[in-house]
């Protein structure tokens, strides 16, 4: 993954970052596939790896596929990327390490979640119970959210259609 | 003394996530800062989902004679967090494309100079 992201910062031509990003997406996918969250990396390797590509590439048919050399000094936002990623290095000094049973994420509710999960949702996958029954306001509210941002994309772009058509009808038919 | 080896997949997600905001601020294509949230954003779910392995742990799936499960919340919450990713993507990628019809150009700076002086 670090190898894509090296790639990503130095390729110029948006084609090659694109198809990097997409090889990105699913290196995360059988990350989270060792990590145990299968239903995630499916979700990762369809959407992060499918459908995002896809709107990148469709953004680049409608744009330009090269990218111009920043004239700006690039050693300020390398400073700043630097400190801010020694504090968050910093920061985490004091989290659970890596697999750790007695973390504070893995109690709380999780329990309850796994030991009275499938009876109550009648749902063997504890993911989708919680996804679909426990907290099923969020993923209502996820809906509204795609609504939303569906409806934004059509009025952006919908509108511009209809105005060049309007503006150049012969243009249009040719 | 701080013992060290178990932070390895926070200084991972820790580097990735600095490549995505060093995406986002040091390059002046506008794809380019999508492409960079998009790895900032990918960076973010890692850190979640390592956050929720249980050493020994299998995929939350409740099956006969396994004892051990991985935290099935922060899958959850990841989940939904890739399909709003998406989503925003996806109007973030129809804001460029208007910027290019109305400017010509995708590249910050030149949309900078089109627009004049800032006052």
């Amino acid at each position: 993954m670090a190898v894509a992201v090296i790639g990503i910062v130095r390729a110029r031509n948006l084609f090659v970052v694109i198809m990097l990003t997409g090889i990105y997406s699913l290196l995360a996918a059988t990350i989270f596939v060792v990590l145990d969250a299968v239903d995630v990396a499916f979700t990762e390797a369809a959407v992060g790896a499918g459908i995002s590509t896809v709107l990148f590439l469709g953004t680049l048919a409608l744009t330009t596929s090269e990218e111009k050399k920043p004239v700006h000094n690039a050693w300020i936002s390398l400073a700043v990327v630097a400190v801010t990623g020694a504090v968050l290095i910093y920061g985490t000094l004091d989290m659970p390490r890596y697999g750790d049973p007695a973390a504070p994420a893995n109690h709380h509710v999780i329990p309850e979640y796994l030991e009275a999960g499938p009876e109550k949702t009648g749902v063997p996958n504890v993911v989708t119970a919680v996804l679909a029954s426990y907290r099923g306001y969020d993923t209502l509210g996820e809906v509204t959210v795609i609504f939303t941002a569906g409806i934004g994309v059509v009025l952006l772009l919908g509108q511009w259609r209809a105005h060049r058509r309007r503006d150049e009808p012969a243009e249009e038919e040719a | 003394m701080v013992d060290f080896v178990g932070l390895y997949n926070y200084w991972i997600v820790v580097f990735l996530m600095m490549a995505g905001l060093y995406l986002v601020i040091e390059h002046g294509n506008l794809v380019k800062k999508m492409v960079g949230l998009t790895v900032f954003q990918a960076a973010v779910f890692v850190l979640y989902i390592t956050l929720g392995k249980v050493r020994d742990g299998t995929a939350p799936i409740v099956a006969e004679g396994i004892e051990i499960y991985s935290n099935p919340l922060p899958h959850v919450l990841i989940l939904t967090a890739i399909v709003v990713g998406v989503a925003t993507l996806a109007l973030g990628l129809a804001l460029v494309v208007r910027i290019r019809e109305a400017y010509g150009t995708i590249e910050e700076d030149e949309i900078g100079d089109q627009d004049g002086p800032a006052i």
